[in-house]
């Protein structure tokens, strides 16, 4: 028959049980990747250590705290990540940070599966409705807003690198009491280089098309001359030494992390958030792409941390959190075609992790219990000190 | 305007068969809430282009739907006539366009929290009505080819990982005229078992001979549409109020004239492959995609009987220092790669044949063309297994199924 509705019931040779119970899935999920943590990177379950926080919760620790998040973009399967068959596309992870960290097996991403929106959602602590294709602010404060507002921080304390012109917006909300002059910064590095080559006659349409989801649109922003001043004033780079740089790189997201680390030696931000989108790439359903995504994403978690370690201002201060900000779809749901999209809302591509790792987290523990995705923003607001009133979720106690 | 309110003289932009088929159930079409009906109206709509498949499928249903009691219709739709839908939906032009309706509705579904519940009245809906639906008899077990790897001449990494646990692993092929022999298997079947698009041959490449028998599509036959629906994408984009969605909805509205396909005398085959490109997300650009959807749709909606893909190499993707170094060259192939995405292609293959009727008895093979490693899937050979059996490629098929 037609398959017009994903379907529970399958022919033979195909697990249409796990279909049938998705809190099932989700706990198998964790649990898969509770094993796998235990048995690749030594890491321990952390019930029995929830007695001890190790946190320092003083006024004057807060002042110093750095925090960066990244999200693991667009979307990976634990399949082809923490699943045993995954293993070996993210060594980084496994082998360098999951030992350091406290990992979260369970989060739940309960909101719209666009990557636009569901990024707002992390950054709000609200599962936003908003037009994942728009350019449009998100209709609650962001965690910099609350951060900003609540202490006193300088808009130089708080910023967003972000994949495409899609993002733009993600970094203030137009709530009245919120809202313009409270966000933080966006930087588009693909944007910037769009600016840096204009006049150039490379047709770079492929590299600077905005949004994996719909390949063949891009949407055009103003404001050329203000990327610029940027790159100048603040990263302190030359156009000329921008591109001679873009030059020797692969990928849009090894672009970000390029301005990220130059962000953290410029400007040294409290609160820096990217967001990697290289591994949206499997929209075009080429496999090797997406993998080859993960791989590189995996390889600049590592990078960025090895430079967290480096910079003064950063070393020792800092705390990180990786997290996808949804998963993809099963191999196994008719309603979908397997990795390449994430439109079916079923368990695998709602189903994800957390990876939280330095200065007063846990070292090598993995907790099981599940958390929502936007359980983020109150838990950033418990460990820096400023209150996410308008937050959905609830601070993961294990965190603090 | 609601569902009881559905007169017949709505339905005069049909094509003439559909609106045969809408005015034949319109008494049970009325009782159906708006959340549901749009997307069956989407496929009734299409019934003119639809392969014997979906049209069997899709007269069954209405059948049934035909046949509900009152209190069958309260337990099969109430999930549906739960989910709230608001009023610029009611009033849109869902009757003529419900292609457009399930789209706006299914992102209001996202906004507004439903989706998951959307998601479990369909779900349960699909199960009640699977087991009513009689599919067409199997005149010969099914039976599906993925050929991979063309022009990769060496490869050190373990092929068709996924698959191993369902099948027999064998590593000592003989590729001697491997894919002449396949072809032949599967020209054969056709010709035995004459069944209108029971039996395809999909190429990612250009094709390797020409098969009457079989419904043959190649990424190199319809480059011209590739072409011609890139041109008619950058002409839609510059338009002012374009965006995504709108995109979108443009492509769904294409027609095969649209693109320059070239009237086959076989309108159901043309929509068929205009459909690939404009609801196929990188069949447009990467070969693999297009075979892997390919073959997903071709199993999907004609519930073919026989279908050999055989991958062939795509473009390779640029890295970002490729594209600013000013270089114009034609982009190379990417014969790795393909590799890799031909291989996890096969897996979908298999998982979609698994979906259709018959799937205890079907068989599926997959080898590295011209090399020495393939896997069969099929009752008669043990799952998780290997062969160190010397074997060419038509004693293969031969235990395949046997």
């Amino acid at each position: 028959m037609q398959q017009r509705f994903p379907e529970n019931t399958l022919s033979s040779g195909l697990p249409a049980s796990e279909l049938s119970c998705p809190r099932e899935i989700a706990k198998r999920l964790s649990y898969n990747r509770r094993e796998f943590l235990r048995v690749a990177a030594g890491v321990a379950v952390g019930s029995s250590l929830m007695s001890a926080s190790p946190l320092l919760h003083g006024e004057s620790t807060r002042k110093k705290r750095k925090i960066i998040v990244i999200t693991f973009g667009g979307g990976a399967r634990d399949q082809e990540t923490f699943a045993p068959e995954g293993q070996h596309n993210i060594p980084h992870l496994l082998l360098e940070l999951a030992p350091q960290s406290s990992f979260f097996t369970h989060v739940t991403n309960r909101g719209i599966l666009g990557h636009y929106v569901a990024t707002a959602s992390l950054a709000t602590g609200v599962y936003e409705t908003l037009n994942n294709f728009a350019a449009v602010p998100p209709d609650h404060p962001t965690v910099f807003e609350y951060f900003r507002k609540d202490l006193r921080r300088p808009s130089t304390d708080a910023w967003v690198v972000a994949p495409s012109n899609g993002f733009n917006r993600i970094g203030e909300s137009d709530c009245r009491s919120y809202g313009q002059g409270l966000g933080a910064t966006v930087i588009l590095p693909k944007h910037l280089l769009s600016a840096a080559n204009s006049g150039s006659g490379l047709n770079l349409d492929h590299l600077l098309r905005d949004n994996y989801e719909t390949p063949l649109y891009t949407p055009q922003l103003k404001g050329d001359e203000f990327e610029l001043r940027q790159l100048e004033d603040i990263l302190r780079l030359s156009v000329n030494d921008f591109m001679t740089h873009a030059r020797t790189l692969t990928s849009p997201d090894e672009l970000s992390v390029f301005i990220a680390k130059r962000l953290m030696q410029q400007e040294a931000p409290s609160l820096l958030w990217i967001t990697m989108h290289d591994i949206d790439v499997a929209h075009s359903g080429a496999y090797s792409l997406y993998v080859e995504g993960i791989r590189r994403t995996d390889r600049l978690c590592a990078e960025l941390w090895q430079a967290v370690q480096h910079e003064p201002e950063y070393a020792g201060n800092t705390t990180l959190f990786i997290l996808p900000d949804f998963g993809r779809d099963a191999d196994y749901d008719s309603g979908g075609n397997g990795f390449q999209h994430h439109r079916t809302g079923d368990v695998a591509s709602r189903t994800t992790w957390m990876m939280a790792l330095g200065a007063g987290v846990r070292q090598g523990v993995v907790y099981d219990d599940p958390v929502q995705s936007i359980d983020l923003v109150p838990s950033l607001g418990a460990i820096l000190g400023f209150s996410p009133g308008q937050s959905q979720g609830s601070p993961i106690k294990e965190l603090l | 305007m609601l569902p009881d309110s559905l007169q017949a003289e709505q339905f005069a932009g049909y094509p003439p068969e559909a609106r045969k088929l809408a005015l034949a159930h319109l008494p049970a079409l009325r009782r159906l809430p708006l959340s549901f009906l749009p997307s069956l109206l989407k496929q009734i709509i299409d019934y003119d282009f639809l392969f014997p498949a979906e049209r069997s499928a899709i007269e069954q249903e209405l059948a049934h739907l035909s046949s509900l009691s009152e209190e069958q219709e309260r337990e099969w739709f109430h999930p549906f006539s739960s989910i709230s839908l608001p009023h610029e939906l009611e009033n849109s032009d869902w009757i003529n366009r419900p292609g457009q309706f399930v789209e706006q509705q299914s992102a209001y579904l996202w906004s507004t929290h439903q989706q998951d519940a959307f998601r479990k009245a369909a779900t349960d809906y699909g199960s009640r009505l699977q087991p009513l639906i009689q599919p067409p008899p199997l005149p010969v077990r099914r039976l599906g080819i993925a050929v991979i790897g063309q022009g990769v001449d060496s490869y050190d990494q373990p092929l068709f990982e996924n698959l191993r646990q369902h099948g027999t692993y064998f590593g000592r092929i003989n590729p001697s005229n491997g894919l002449e022999l396949l072809l032949a298997a599967v020209a054969d079947r056709a010709k035995t078992h004459q069944i209108p698009y029971a039996h395809w041959y999909v190429d990612g490449g250009r094709p390797a001979g020409q098969f009457p028998q079989l419904t043959t599509i190649s990424y190199q036959m319809l480059q011209p549409v590739r072409d011609a629906l890139l041109r008619n994408i950058q002409i839609e984009i510059r338009r002012p109020g374009m965006g995504p969605e709108e995109l979108r909805t443009h492509l769904a509205r294409l027609t095969p004239g649209d693109l320059d396909i070239k009237n086959t005398g076989d309108p159901v085959l043309d929509h068929f492959q205009l459909k690939i490109f404009t609801e196929g997300s990188g069949t447009q650009v990467f070969s693999t995609t297009f075979a892997q959807w390919t073959a997903r749709e071709v199993l999907r909606r004609a519930q073919a009987i026989t279908l050999l893909v055989r991958f062939a190499p795509r473009q390779r993707q640029r890295p970002m220092n490729e594209l600013l170094s000013d270089s114009n060259e034609k982009p190379e192939l990417d014969f790795i790669g393909s590799l890799v995405d031909a291989d996890m292609a096969a897996y979908y293959h298999w998982i979609n044949q698994q979906r259709l009727p018959g799937s205890d008895q079907s068989s599926f093979l997959v080898w590295f063309e011209g090399r020495n490693e393939a896997l069969v899937v099929a009752p008669s050979l043990p799952r998780g297994a290997e062969s160190s059996t010397s074997i060419g490629l038509d004693r293969l098929l031969f235990l395949a199924l046997e």
